[in-house]
C-alpha cells in the first residue's frame, strides 16, 4: 500500500511563521493520472489562498481505499476523505463517523448546485459532504453501426429499442455490449428498467429494503428484461468478460450499443470516437417522470478529524464553481456546481444537459444499497441473464438476502 | 527456554490470528461500528446457504482433480530420472509451470478457455466438437481452473518426486534384479514403496492445495457465472470484503480451517501408522 501512497507535502509560498500552521491530511483515491494532476494542482492553488495550512495528500487506488477507509474512520482518520454521495455516505453518517458541514450550505451554493444533488450529501435536512463531481450513464452507440440498420438515432421507446435489437440482429451485429464478469454493468439495466418502469422513489425504497423483491413491480422490470434475454440482445460471453473487454466489441463493429458511464468515453480510440454517439435510456412509459443514474463523487470530513476547522476550509473550497470547473475540466468530468464550465466535449454536455433536467438522480445499484445486498442480488441479474427461466429462484435469493439484511416492513404488491 | 522465541512467533502470527478469527465469527460486524455477540448464529446461516455447499463441493471437485497432479508428476519424474544426453534441459523446461507465478498462469489459461478467441473451442471444433465457452458455463468454469491449476501443480509433483528418486540407494534396485524383479513389478513393490515419504509430502501438498486456491478464482472467473465456481476461500473473501459481513466471513474462514486440519490430520495419522514397524 505504501508503494500507491505519494506524499504531497511541497509547501507553496513561505510559511508565516507567527500564523498557526496546520497540517491538513487528505486521503484520496484518485490514484489514476488525470484525476491525480487535477488535484494536486487544485491543492497547490489552496495553499497558495491559505499559506498557513500544510496540506498532505496521501493516494490510494480504489479498491483498497474502499477496504480502509472503514479502519480510518473508526481508529485515527485523516482530515478529509474522498467518498461517494447517497447511501455510500449515509452508511458513515447513520454510526456518527462524519462530521456535519451544513454551514458551508449557504443560500448562495445551494442556488448553484444541481438541484438533486444536495438530498444526495443529506440526512435529516442536515449536509455531511460536498459533491463535487458526476457522470452520466446511458447508451454510447455506434452511428454508422446503427444508421447501416436504419436508425438515424438511438432507440427512445421500449419498441423502437427492440426493434433496433432485430434490426441490428439481423445486419449480424450484437446489439448490446455488456460484460457482467464483475456483475455491475449487469446492474445499470436494472436500475434503468426499474427507474423507467417504476419511478424513483420505488426504485430508492427498493434500493434501501422497503419493498420486497417478489413484489410485482420488480417482476414487470424483469418481464422487461427478459424480452431483450430472449432475443438475444446482449453480446455472448459476457459472463466471462469485464466491461473493458466487452467495450472492444463496440468499436471493432460486432456490437452497437452499451449502456455505461460516461468515463468510457477516455478509451474510445481515434478512429472510432467521430462515430460515436450518447443517447438517454429510452422512456418505457410516457407518463413517467425522467430519473437518472449519475454516481457523484464527494468530499467529508470525519467526526474524529484533528484539523476541522482547516477541513472545512478546503471543503468550502472544493464547492467553488473556478475550482469545480478547473477539476472537472482536467478530469473531464461534470461539475456539481453547475455555475461551473466544462471542458468543451459533445459527451459532457450531453450528460449536464442530461442531469441538470432530471427529475432525480439515483447513484447506481452498488452504492444506493448495501453491499452486502448488491453482491448477491447482482449475481443474480447475471444469473437471469444467463438462465431467465429460473427466474422465481433467483428473486427469492434475494428476497431471503433482503429480509435478513433489512428486516420485515414492507410494502408489498403482489 | 530455547523454544521461547519460536513459541512466541507462533503465538503471534499462528494462535492469535486464529483464535481472533474464531472469536470475531461469533460476531455481526460491518467493519464500522459495534460489533454485536450473534452466538452460533453465522454458523447456523452458513449450513443452510447453499452457496456454502456449493463452494465446499467445488473445494472437495477440486481436490479430486488434484489427484492427477501425483500421477502426472510420477510418470514425468520416472520419464526424466534416466540418465540420457540433454535431460537436464528438459527437466528444467517441465519445471517451468511452477516457476511462473500463479496469476501468468491463470490469465494465459483465461485466455486459453476464451469463449470469444481463445483456442481452446478452436480445438474442440477442429475435432468436430461444439464450442462450450468453459468460463461461461457453469458446469465447466471449474474444471477450466482446475486444468489451470494442475499445470504447475504436476510440475510441483514431478520436482518432489525426482528428488525422492535421487535419494533412492541404486543397491536396493540392482539386488531386486538380481533377485528376479521385473518391469511394474519391480516399480511397484521396490521404487514406488521406497518413495512413501515423498509420497505423503505430495499429498499434502496437493491437498493444501486444493482447498486454499483462490489465486485462479480471482483471476478466472470471480466464482462466476454467479457463484457456480466459487470455492471456500473466494467464498470467505467475498463475504468479507465485498459483502462486508466480518463475521460471516470468519465463520467461512473456520470452517475452512477444519477441513483442512481435519484432511492433514488424517494424512499425518496414515503416515505415522505406516511407519511403525
Amino acid at each position: 500500500m505504501a508503494a500507491s501512497r505519494v506524499f504531497l507535502t511541497a509547501l507553496i509560498g513561505a510559511v508565516v511563521p507567527w500564523v498557526h500552521a496546520g497540517t491538513l491530511v487528505i486521503n484520496a483515491n484518485t490514484a489514476d493520472p488525470a484525476p491525480r494532476a487535477a488535484w494536486q494542482s487544485a491543492i497547490e492553488r489552496f495553499q497558495v489562498e491559505h499559506p498557513d495550512v500544510k496540506v498532505e495528500l496521501n493516494l490510494y487506488d480504489h479498491e483498497s481505499y474502499k477496504k480502509s477507509i472503514r479502519n480510518w474512520l473508526t481508529s485515527a482518520p485523516p482530515d478529509v476523505v474522498f467518498w461517494f454521495a447517497g447511501q455510500r455516505m449515509r452508511q458513515f453518517v447513520t454510526p456518527g463517523l462524519l462530521e456535519d458541514v451544513s454551514d458551508l450550505f449557504t443560500p448562495d451554493v445551494i442556488g448553484g448546485l444541481d438541484r438533486s444533488s444536495l438530498a444526495l450529501v443529506s440526512v435529516d435536512g442536515r449536509q455531511y459532504g460536498v459533491p463535487y463531481q458526476y457522470y452520466q450513464v446511458g447508451f454510447y452507440y455506434r452511428r454508422d453501426v446503427l444508421a447501416a440498420a436504419g436508425f438515424a438515432q438511438a432507440p427512445r421507446t421500449w419498441p423502437e429499442l427492440l426493434r433496433a435489437c432485430e434490426r441490428l440482429k439481423a445486419n449480424g451485429v450484437e446489439p448490446f455490449a455488456i460484460g457482467t464478469r464483475d456483475l455491475w454493468p449487469a446492474a445499470a439495466w436494472f436500475d434503468y428498467l426499474d427507474l423507467r418502469e417504476n419511478g424513483l422513489e420505488f426504485h430508492m425504497d427498493l434500493m434501501q429494503g422497503r419493498v420486497a423483491y417478489t413484489d410485482a413491480r420488480v417482476r414487470r422490470v424483469f418481464e422487461r428484461w427478459g424480452e431483450l434475454v430472449e432475443r438475444g440482445c446482449f453480446t455472448r460471453n459476457h459472463a466471462s468478460s469485464s466491461w473493458q473487454e466487452s467495450q472492444a466489441l463496440l468499436y471493432d463493429g460486432t456490437a452497437g450499443m452499451m449502456l455505461i458511464g460516461n468515463y468510457i468515453v477516455a478509451n474510445f480510440p481515434r478512429d472510432v470516437r467521430d462515430r460515436m454517439a450518447f443517447a438517454p435510456f429510452p422512456a418505457l412509459r410516457p407518463d413517467m417522470r425522467r430519473f437518472e443514474d449519475a454516481p457523484m463523487n464527494t468530499l467529508h470530513v470525519p467526526a474524529r478529524a484533528r484539523n476541522k476547522a482547516d477541513a472545512r476550509r478546503f471543503l468550502a473550497y472544493v464547492l467553488r464553481a473556478d475550482v469545480q470547473q478547473d477539476l472537472n475540466r482536467a478530469m473531464l468530468q461534470i461539475p456539481v456546481n453547475t455555475r461551473a464550465g466544462i471542458a468543451p466535449d459533445r459527451f459532457l454536455a450531453a450528460g449536464r444537459e442530461l442531469l441538470s433536467g432530471a427529475d432525480g438522480l439515483a447513484q447506481f445499484f452498488d452504492r444506493d444499497t448495501s453491499e452486502d445486498l448488491a453482491n448477491i442480488a447482482m449475481k443474480g441479474f447475471q444469473e437471469f441473464m444467463l438462465r431467465p427461466e429460473r427466474l422465481d429462484a433467483i428473486l427469492e435469493t434475494i428476497e431471503r438476502a433482503r429480509l435478513r439484511i433489512y428486516g420485515a416492513g414492507t410494502i408489498s404488491v403482489r | 527456554m530455547l523454544l521461547a522465541p519460536a513459541c512466541v512467533l507462533f503465538g503471534v502470527f499462528v494462535i492469535y490470528p486464529i483464535a481472533s478469527t474464531l472469536l470475531l465469527s461469533l460476531h455481526d460486524w460491518n467493519g464500522v461500528g459495534a460489533r454485536t455477540f450473534v452466538g452460533l448464529r453465522n454458523y447456523r446461516e452458513l449450513f443452510d446457504d447453499p452457496v456454502f455447499y456449493t463452494a465446499l463441493a467445488n473445494n472437495l471437485r477440486w481436490l479430486v482433480c488434484y489427484l492427477v497432479a501425483p500421477l502426472g508428476g510420477l510418470a514425468l519424474a520416472i520419464f526424466l530420472n534416466q540418465a540420457l544426453p540433454g535431460m537436464r534441459v528438459a527437466r528444467s523446461l517441465f519445471f517451468m509451470p511452477f516457476v511462473l507465478s500463479q496469476v501468468v498462469v491463470g490469465l494465459v489459461f483465461a485466455w486459453f478457455f476464451n469463449g470469444r478467441f481463445g483456442a481452446f473451442d478452436r480445438l474442440l471444433a477442429t475435432l468436430g466438437l461444439p464450442a462450450i465457452a468453459p468460463l461461461d458455463s457453469e458446469r465447466w468454469a471449474l474444471y477450466a481452473m482446475v486444468v489451470a491449476g494442475l499445470w504447475p501443480q504436476t510440475a510441483y509433483c514431478m520436482i518432489l518426486y525426482l528428488t525422492g528418486l535421487a535419494t533412492l540407494p541404486a543397491a536396493i534396485i540392482d539386488a531386486a534384479r538380481v533377485d528376479g524383479a521385473k518391469g511394474f513389478a519391480l516399480f511397484r513393490q521396490v521404487v514406488f514403496a521406497q518413495l512413501r515419504p515423498v509420497q505423503f509430502i505430495v499429498a499434502m501438498v496437493c491437498a493444501v492445495a486444493a482447498l486454499r486456491s483462490f489465486d485462479y478464482v480471482v483471476i478466472m472467473t470471480l466464482g462466476g457465472p454467479y457463484n457456480s465456481s466459487t470455492v471456500l476461500a473466494y467464498y470467505m473473501y467475498e463475504q468479507t470484503f465485498l459483502g462486508l459481513r466480518y463475521g460471516y466471513g470468519a465463520a467461512i474462514a473456520s470452517v475452512l480451517l477444519a477441513l483442512m486440519s481435519g484432511i492433514i490430520v488424517m494424512l499425518m495419522w496414515r503416515l505415522m501408522r505406516d511407519e511403525r514397524p
